[in-house]
């Protein structure tokens, strides 16, 4: 019965157009039933993905190649990643008896607490809208004392990121290790256990016993000694090394080391739930595009790639990510509650990247990048609305390609859906 | 305006403990302001681990979570470079942790006081109110001769200044050093400042980091002004909405009384 209201629910939201109607979904029927989240766990195999970067991309590719052999998986595609989504999401199939569900950071202790799942994929940890989410290791701590309530509940998490290992490793659970070679470590200066000061070198001047073969960096805190765990499956040089020792080329459609990384928790997962490594890297990818990022959209004779980035650490791989000139780029940098309201991150940032290309800063917090991007030295024109800078940029981009030319567009989350909308 | 032999020394401090809201800004606004008007400027980043340098001219603290903080005020303290070097007149910004740190005592991450490095009068410790989180806007000492600072603050802590540290100025918008009925935010205690409104705070206020710079170049002569036409309308922006939240905040103050 708060299935169906549900659903009713959803199905009014989608047809007065008012959203993608799987929250108010999902609302409805918690409201009905604030057990539903159990209820509807129950019986099923279900994986669990979070961390502050990537949640998103690496549940599709999971859920991809969990569902390359077959199988039928329940999966929030979109992103509703709150309560109200994970509900929603669950009561869509009651046939499926699988779920790969992206779980907000701070919603990891009672989903594990509701869903009990089989595997909890454990990406990153690094500061993102900290006027309303709170200390980074706040969300560590309270993942390693839910999965301590969990035991039967597996975890693979990234062994290159020292606030996730210490939150995985705290209870008797069986973890996975993944060794991606995380870059961004601003946020896992300290060690989240003793406060000592924790140091990274390269693993090839590490005493040679500390480490089964060659896999990038280890890290160690200097007070307590807690060190790197030896990982199972290590991304380097682009390949991915299994247990088993084979290197697997990870040859990806999705572009970037972040992507690659999201693929190797991605197949780590997999093989958990039984899809063999092969099977699941070549279903992940074939994936072009995860809920708008990524995408290639045709407009104004010119051709925009999307890109998502909320935070430093995210924007850091994006910048990577962004064409060389003469191609152009668009910046749009919004502030509300979904972004966080204050943008002091984007000093974080090192935009100084972008020198030398032909930029449009957009979006509502324009006048904040605009300053910036002036002290990182980077020459770039204001338009404030997100359907003008589309056409700037896709003139310039024009003039110096031709028609076809291509362009970037990366905007934090509630400016890249205002861009994604214009460009429709 | 004459020339300065060797450059202005910009230190910022321990950047990977006390720099959670991209205070490493503050370095980059007063390197590029010098730059700008052709005075050569080095920013030295001290890692953690490292002693910081004792000829600095201007030395950054910033902001940082409660675990990276001890271990920012244990190594200051041993080195004790800092206190030697504002004896000799170095310029301090202290923002948020740093500002707490630079005092006498602030709360560790149990609640319990700890020692701070003693080189400024105030004293911290864990606010039991709400957290204070928003836009602030503060109407500075006339003393310093400077327009309205504008700037964000999140932070749980609260400061009381002792004799000695005087506040930079009056919180028009926001919280500042604690919950008052007549607000005060920061502090300046020879020429260290200390402030709530944290990360890049020189970046919305430019007349600000002017003015730190002016207290090292200042035997050169005034700063020639620069074209901050696109900081001008951000700070005119933020103003303005800090100004709106200021009001909703009062009212709902005035219906929970009812």
């Amino acid at each position: 019965m708060a299935a169906t209201a549900g659903n009713l629910a959803a199905l009014c939201s989608r047809a007065l157009r008012a959203g993608e109607g799987s929250v108010i979904g999902g609302r409805v029927l918690l409201a009905i039933d604030p057990h539903a989240l159990s209820r509807l766990g129950a019986g099923r195999d279900i994986a669990v993905v979070s961390g502050t970067n990537g949640k998103t991309t690496t549940t599709r590719l999971l859920a991809t190649a969990a569902a390359a052999g077959g199988r039928q998986i329940l999966t929030n595609s979109t992103g509703a990643n709150l309560a109200s989504g994970l509900a929603a999401t669950l009561s869509g199939d009651p046939r499926s008896a699988e779920a790969v569900l992206e779980v907000d950071e701070g919603l990891v202790p009672a989903a594990v607490e509701a869903l009990r799942p089989r595997l909890a994929v454990l990406l990153n940890l690094s500061r993102d809208q900290l006027d309303r989410a709170g200390e980074v290791r706040m969300h560590a701590a309270r993942w390693r004392s839910a999965l301590g309530r969990s035991p039967a509940t597996e975890v693979v998490a990234n062994v290159d990121d020292p606030l996730v290992s210490w939150a995985a490793e705290g209870a008797g659970n069986t973890v996975t290790w993944v060794g991606t070679g995380q870059r961004w470590r601003l946020d896992a200066t300290t060690c989240p256990s003793c406060s000592g000061r924790i140091e990274w070198r390269r693993a090839l001047e590490a005493p040679s016993t500390d480490l089964a073969r060659h896999d990038g960096d280890v890290w160690a805190c200097q007070g307590c000694g807690r060190k790197r765990p030896v990982p199972g499956w290590v991304l380097l040089d682009g390949a991915l090394r299994g247990p088993d020792a084979a290197v697997l080329p990870l040859d990806l459609r999705l572009p970037g080391w972040a992507n690659r990384a999201n693929a190797a928790m991605a197949v780590a997962a997999a093989s958990r739930l039984g899809v063999a490594p092969r099977a699941a890297l070549a279903a992940i990818a074939s994936v072009a595009d995860v809920a708008g990022r990524y995408a290639e959209v045709p407009v104004n004779g010119a051709v925009a790639r999307l890109l998502l980035a909320k935070n430093p650490a995210g924007w850091a791989e994006v910048l990577d990510v962004i064409g060389p000139p003469p191609r152009p780029v668009v910046i749009g940098i919004n502030a509300r509650i979904a972004d966080g309201r204050d943008p002091s991150w984007l000093w974080d940032v090192p935009f100084e990247r972008l020198a030398g290309r032909d930029v449009t800063a957009t979006g509502e917090r324009v006048l904040d990048l605009a300053v910036r991007l002036r002290y990182a030295g980077v020459d770039h024109t204001v338009v404030p609305g997100a359907r003008g800078a589309i056409a700037r940029a896709a003139g310039m981009a024009r003039t110096a390609q031709g028609t076809e030319g291509e362009f970037d567009v990366a905007a934090n989350y509630t400016a890249f859906c205002d861009l994604r909308k214009a460009l429709r | 305006m004459t020339r300065r032999d060797s450059a202005v020394t910009v230190a910022l401090l321990y950047p990977e403990l006390l720099g959670t809201y991209g205070d490493g800004g503050n370095a980059t606004v007063l390197a590029r302001r010098l730059r700008w008007r052709d005075i050569p400027a080095d920013v030295v980043e001290v890692p953690s681990g490292t002693p910081p340098p004792r000829q600095a001219d201007i030395y950054l603290l910033g902001g940082g979570e409660d675990g990276p903080m001890a271990l920012a005020v244990g190594e200051l303290a041993a080195s004790g470079t800092l206190g030697g070097a504002i004896a000799d007149g170095a310029v301090v910004l202290a923002v948020c942790a740093g500002f707490q740190l630079m005092g006498e005592e602030f709360a560790a991450a149990d609640g319990s006081a700890q020692a701070g490095l003693g080189l400024a009068p105030w004293r911290s410790a864990r606010g039991h109110g709400r957290r204070h989180v928003g836009e602030v806007v503060v109407e500075p000492d006339p003393a310093l001769g400077l327009p309205l600072l504008t700037g964000y603050e999140n932070h749980q802590g609260v400061t009381v200044l002792g004799p000695g540290g005087r506040p930079l100025g009056r919180v028009v918008v926001g919280l500042g050093n604690h919950d008052d009925a007549d607000p005060v935010d920061g502090a300046i205690h020879g020429r260290v400042l200390g402030t709530y409104l944290h990360g890049p705070v020189l970046a919305r206020n430019p007349a600000l980091a002017d003015r730190l710079l002016s207290w090292v170049v200042g035997p050169l002569g005034p700063l020639p002004p620069l074209d901050d036409r696109d900081v001008e309308a951000l700070r005119s922006a933020r103003l303005a909405e800090a100004r709106r939240a200021g009001r909703a905040a009062r009212v709902m103050r005035r219906l929970a009384r009812c």
